[in-house]
């Protein structure tokens, strides 16, 4: 058991937080920078070569539109369908090939964005389809071009969507940062794992699950406001 | 200004086809206010929609001002496409830009610069009457300032053909007008030619100065209204002039149609003293086409065969337009 009372125990515990608090917010916000990016990207993919789509004939070829199309689905059902714990298993050769070291805070980025992106190019691919075909139309009717009508129309009515999805992804990156702790990953997870587990410190897996729940609490709060204040409906 | 050739748009597949253009051709005059008119699921928004190639006909060329779109590569089409405005029923204004930049949305696609875009934007929505709402989103407007800001829009980058797909079908009475006076002073001041959508006969009437009427995918008749008002068996005029039913019986029955200043002539009394016969009135209706009072009138003559084929002649050699709807025995 850890004694609460020996001299610097709290000091000791805050400076662990601190740290762990840290390593988490910069594995989750590395994470979400390049998803924010590859999410969008893969799924607007998915909507506009998607049949009847505005890019299903790519340099007019129809073959090339159902080849991007069917590949990107492939690889976001794929991301999609696979258990974080087993993903990240499986990813270990791959870190380890592209960073030199599969286990660490940096290297724990590997596996979350993995799983990020495709979680986030679904929601992506959501809010996109929401947006009213008849803004499409106006925008083909005003002369635009493909990538205008993505980048004037239809992404910027879909932002509320594309934030609340992001909120979500967010949430969801936040509780696997923690699952990668157990295999070296840093952050809270491993504060848990090492102190909650090992130790028996019911006081750290209380201070991990507080820290926690207020991450998320800010994150969803932050999120439905920006939405709310991107929405001008 | 705009001309359709033998249009054809079929939708569905080979084992249940739908023909929404039937080989259709029209004819837009520069400078008209042309209504195409007919029932839901005629083929209107079919026939609107390929004017700017939204819909690519199967087959059939599709010609504005001098150039075939139909054989236009991709990029031409988006520059035709520019010189081509288009409203919609729905407005399809986009949630995420003010009034400003709806209008403004039109400038970028075209790559006009910042200065010029907001200099433009200020006068077109001068020209709507919206210019105190430009910083407003589309969800705190009426629908009439809605559509006000749809046609900014489609007027943003100079366009010679305004295109209008029931721009008014989801507004009041009092809204309808207002935006239908606006359609009618950009067509007067900007000299540009318009073809809109619309089911309603009233449209047709207070702003067109031509029509086509639709069914089936067919055009059934088009031509300028003073021209369908004296050709007899106009449905459209027919549609213009709601005379109600037949009177009961098998008398003859006639409609006198007076076109434009022949209006006020004292028809009917002068028949009953000419050839002696006791017109009935069974109907008239007066109405302001194209710019010109025009009235019909639904004549019973009771006389005998001889007599009434006498008056008709009469009539005919007024230069009155007279149409025999039901031949009595
Ligand atoms: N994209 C489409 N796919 C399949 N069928 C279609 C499509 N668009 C139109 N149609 C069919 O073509 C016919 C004509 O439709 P269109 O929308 O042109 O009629 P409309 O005259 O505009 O009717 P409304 O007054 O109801 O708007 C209808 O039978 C319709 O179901
Ligand atoms: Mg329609």
């Amino acid at each position: 058991m850890i004694d609460t009372t020996a001299p610097g125990f709290w000091p000791q515990l805050f400076e662990t937080l601190l740290k762990a608090t840290g390593e988490t917010l910069y594995q989750v916000g590395v994470t979400m920078l390049i998803t924010l990016v590859l999410g969008l990207v893969l799924g607007t993919l998915l909507v506009v070569t998607d049949r009847g789509g505005i890019l299903e004939r790519p340099f007019g070829s129809l073959v090339a539109g159902r080849v991007i199309n069917v590949v990107t689905q492939t690889v976001v059902n794929l991301g999609r369908s696979i258990p974080f714990i087993i993903l990240m298993i499986a990813l270990i050769p791959f870190t380890r090939l592209i960073l030199g070291s599969a286990f660490g805070v940096t290297a724990a980025i590997v596996p979350l964005t993995v799983a990020a992106i495709p979680f986030y190019a679904r929601i992506v691919e959501i809010s996109l389809r929401e947006v009213n075909e008849g803004l499409v139309e106006a925008g083909h009717s005003l002369g635009a071009t493909r990538w205008q009508l993505v980048s004037k129309v239809i992404i910027p009515e879909a932002v509320p969507g594309l934030i609340r999805g992001f909120t979500t992804t967010v949430v969801s990156i936040v509780n696997y940062s923690a699952i990668v702790g157990a295999i070296g990953g840093g952050g809270l997870g491993d504060v848990a794992i090492r102190y909650g587990h090992q130790r028996y410190s019911v006081i750290h897996i209380v201070a991990v699950i507080i820290v926690l729940v207020a991450i998320v609490q800010i994150v969803q709060v932050v999120g439905a406001r920006l939405a709310n204040r991107m929405s001008h409906r | 200004m705009i001309t359709l050739n033998s249009v054809t748009k079929t939708f569905g597949d080979a084992a249940n086809p739908v023909r929404a253009l039937d080989d259709v051709s029209l004819s837009v005059a520069s400078g008209e206010i042309f209504g195409v008119i007919g029932q839901s699921g005629a083929g209107k928004s079919t026939l609107i929609r390929t004017v700017n190639l939204l819909e690519r006909p199967d087959a059939g060329t599709v010609t504005v001002g001098d150039r075939e779109l139909t054989a236009l590569n991709d990029r031409e089409l988006l520059q035709a496409r520019r010189e081509i405005g288009m409203v919609f029923q729905q407005f399809n204004l986009l949630d995420s830009r003010t009034v400003r930049g709806n209008v403004e949305l039109a400038l970028e696609v075209v790559g006009v610069d910042r200065r010029e875009r907001t200099k433009r934007t200020n006068e077109i929505l001068e020209l709507v009457g919206l210019e105190h709402k430009a910083q407003q989103y589309p969800a705190q407007l009426s629908g009439g300032q809605k559509q006000r800001v749809g046609i900014a829009r489609a007027l943003a980058s100079r366009p010679r053909v305004l295109l209008s797909d029931e721009a008014t079908s989801a507004l009041d009475p009092e809204t309808t007008e207002s935006i239908l006076q606006l359609l009618r002073s950009i067509n007067k001041e900007l000299g540009l030619t318009i073809l809109l959508i619309t089911h309603e006969m009233d449209v047709v009437k207070s702003i067109c100065d031509s029509a086509a009427l639709m069914s089936g995918g067919r055009i059934l008749e088009q031509g300028r209204l003073v021209d369908l008002l004296s050709q007899p068996g106009s449905q459209l005029a027919r549609g213009l002039f709601p005379l109600g039913e037949l009177p009961e019986g098998n008398s003859t029955v006639i409609d006198v149609t007076f076109v434009g200043l022949s209006s006020g002539r004292p028809v009917v009394s002068q028949l009953a003293r000419t050839h002696q016969i006791d017109v009935g009135l069974v109907g008239a209706a007066i109405e302001t086409i194209a710019g010109a009072q025009s009235g019909r009138t639904r004549l019973e003559l009771p006389g005998t065969a001889d007599a009434n084929a006498a008056a008709i002649n009469d009539l005919r050699a007024q230069g009155l337009v007279v149409e025999i709807v039901r031949s009595g025995r």
